[in-house]
């Protein structure tokens, strides 16, 4: 009984955290959602499930897409190239392992919103990757490199990759090459001992790689605010729209609580998927 | 050289070290052949080339005859059981055991069959659902020993395979690879730095050294007709005397005088040289009689005196170190038998009076004084199992 009590009483700190900062926040989304909106840009009085109807919006279910898609492509291409690129760091000798995680770590030195206008200054279409493409033949002068879902889609997996890396680095890192050895003694070819033996081996850096990139990848804002055009809007910049621009707080109440339920759901599978492999190791 | 497998000329450099410098070896079908010297001898890097792991960097793999020093790994066959054992962690012992038939397209029922034969071979029929992480180390060991055979390999190498088991384990393992190997007949070549386990499983041993061949022949050969130093001082335990052949009588025995030592020693002259020769000669430490009193005097035995410097107790047998003279510091093996006839046991600082027959000793063709390390008194730092970590570098 003091055991409980005592674990109780240690846990509080984190407990407290979690619930003033994160838990209280989440449920005040979900019910300012369920409010009105009224003409000052307060929350009105009473309960209403208008806000819920009006996410009918025959514009949504395209930005729905869009935010769906690109993350899943951001996420794809992340693990695609996170995987050869921690092979690379993990393969390398112990003191290269550090210098190149070193400049995985980097970029994360300077704030991430000059990182995105330096990219807008890179695609700018008087910007020097224009001028280098046009040079050799690659694009023509009226390409456009910005304000579509290629710009967001690029600088998407700029800003998501060291999410990827560092999972999938410490998975590499951990996996026994000699079982490559092994399948290759027994007959298999490199591909196949790729697909049977590494990947599964690194089954767990894979999982926790993509929760990394594909759960903010969900929520941006900031890139498409910044880099896309009015074709390439995702959900982050609807709520921030209905928030700031609309001042329609339980608009955006609503919408958020849609993501905050979109990015829950695979988190909650992956959970269950988890545990239940669970059983069989250690 | 017709043998099954072949290694000609085989060179091997990793930047400036030579792991392996023109190894030739002929193996024979259906035997147990061990490759046995120190971390860093070379013996890995001989068996990951023969896996195809490694490309030499002149020299040829033949087996059965065909060519197979460029061949890929997957395209030999010749199977390979890891130090490590290198079970897939994400299958079962089964599926384990299953993996190069699959590979290899083998109809789904044959497989079934030959796992089942397979588990049943080695014993783990219970087994087969569990996961590596599951079972213990001999049984790891079984696993990788049953997904090795189930292809039917022409050669199944044996990296260290019981290193990592403890001592009783070894040797039951041991008794356990020999049965095995009795069931299927497939030539087996034994990498090991453990002298008593090559001894008592192969039909012949190669002693490598600093990727030279030393010596092969089988254990009785290399244990009681060395011919490097480095062969009599690694392979158990050794005495070194060097010296000058002074006499020779009737042809077969030889007097070698020795600087420093009293009488001229008789040896069995079986490299007939002939008289002023320098020669290097060996006594193993089981070979000598100890007593504290003077034996008989006999014209076939040679007799020092020394005084006991060190006394090891091993249980079964003491190892005592009896001092000559400056230079000769002798190991000898002395049985207890004498414990229940309440005969005083000898001590430290006693005089004792060593003696062995002349055909005891033996000649040998090559003499390395750093070998003599290998005989020296066991320090603290030596005590510490040696790490097997010099030879995976090597193999890197």
């Amino acid at each position: 009984m003091l055991r409980r009590l005592k674990e109780w009483l240690l846990s509080i700190p984190s407990l407290a955290w979690l619930v003033f900062f994160f838990l209280l926040p989440t449920l005040m989304v979900f019910v300012i959602a369920f409010k009105p909106a009224n003409l000052l840009g307060d929350i009105g009085e009473g309960w209403t499930l208008s806000t819920w109807v009006e996410l009918g919006n025959p514009n949504y279910p395209a930005i729905v897409w869009r935010t769906l898609r690109l993350s899943f492509y951001c996420t794809a291409v992340c693990i695609l190239l996170g995987i050869p690129f921690s092979y690379c760091i993990a393969r390398a000798s112990e003191k290269c392992q550090r210098w190149l995680l070193m400049l995985v770590i980097i970029p994360f030195w300077t704030n991430f919103l000059i990182r995105v206008f330096a990219w807008k200054a890179i695609l700018h279409p008087e910007g020097i990757l224009k001028h280098v493409l046009v040079s050799v033949g690659l694009a023509t002068p009226d390409t456009m490199l910005l304000y579509n879902e290629g710009a967001v889609l690029l600088v998407m997996v700029y800003t998501y990759l060291p999410f990827a890396i560092m999972p999938l680095y410490a998975a590499i890192e951990k996996f026994d090459f000699s079982l490559i050895d092994a399948a290759l003694d027994l007959g298999s070819t490199v591909a196949t001992a790729f697909r049977r033996v590494f990947v599964p081996g690194i089954r767990r850096g894979i999982q926790t790689a993509i929760l990394m990139v594909l759960i903010p990848a969900l929520g941006s804002y900031v890139i498409p605010d910044i880099l896309g055009g009015p074709t390439s809007e995702m959900l982050g910049n609807k709520i921030a729209q209905r928030a700031s621009t609309d001042r329609n707080l339980p608009h955006a109440a609503a919408l958020s609580a849609l993501l905050c339920l979109g990015v829950m759901l695979p988190m909650l599978v992956s959970t269950l998927v988890l545990r239940r492999k669970k059983r069989g190791e250690p | 050289m017709s043998g099954f497998l072949e290694f000609e000329g085989i060179t091997k450099s990793f930047g400036d070290l030579k792991a392996l410098d023109h190894v030739s070896l002929s193996i024979r079908q259906g035997e147990i052949f061990s490759l046995l010297g120190p971390s860093g001898c070379g013996k890995t890097t001989l068996l990951r080339i023969c896996a195809g792991f490694e490309t030499p960097d002149s020299g040829r793999v033949l087996l059965d005859g065909k060519d197979i020093t460029d061949l890929p790994p997957n395209r030999r066959k010749v199977n390979t059981i890891f130090q490590n054992y290198a079970l897939f962690p994400n299958m079962t012992l089964r599926e384990n055991i299953a993996f190069g038939l699959q590979i290899a397209k083998v109809p789904k029922k044959e497989i079934a069959e030959r796992v089942e034969a397979m588990l049943q071979l080695v014993q783990l029929e219970y087994h087969a659902h569990k996961r590596p992480h599951q079972i213990s180390g001999g049984q790891k060991q079984r696993v990788a020993i049953a997904r090795a055979l189930i292809n039917r390999p022409q050669v199944l190498l044996l990296d260290e395979p019981l290193a990592a088991l403890d001592l009783k384990l070894r040797q039951r393992m041991l008794v356990e690879l020999d049965g095995i190997h009795d069931e299927v007949g497939t030539t087996f070549v034994y990498v090991t730095h453990d002298q008593s386990e090559a001894m008592g499983l192969s039909d012949r041993i190669a002693v490598l050294n600093r990727g030279v061949v030393e010596q092969v022949g089988t254990s009785t050969e290399i244990y009681e007709a060395p011919r490097s130093s480095f062969t009599a001082a690694f392979i158990g335990d050794t005495n070194f005397f060097n010296g000058r052949v002074c006499e020779i009588i009737d042809n077969e025995y030889c007097l070698i005088e020795i600087e420093g030592i009293e009488p001229r020693l008789r040896f069995f002259n079986d490299k007939n040289l002939r008289a002023n020769v320098r020669v290097d000669v060996s006594v193993r430490p089981e070979k000598f009689s100890m007593d504290r009193n003077p034996p008989v005097p006999s014209l076939k035995h040679n007799t020092l005196r020394g005084i006991v410097e060190d006394i090891i107790y091993l249980g079964s047998h003491s190892k005592c170190w009896v001092r000559i003279n400056d230079e000769y510091l002798i190991s000898v093996t002395s049985q207890h038998s004498r414990f229940l006839l309440d005969r005083k046991p000898i001590l430290w600082n006693e005089e004792v009076w060593i003696s062995w027959h002349a055909d005891d000793g033996y000649m040998l063709e090559r003499y390395d004084e750093n070998d003599e390390a290998l005989l020296a008194l066991p320090s603290d730092t030596d005590l510490i199992e040696e790490p097997a970590a010099v030879d995976d570098v090597e193999a890197e």
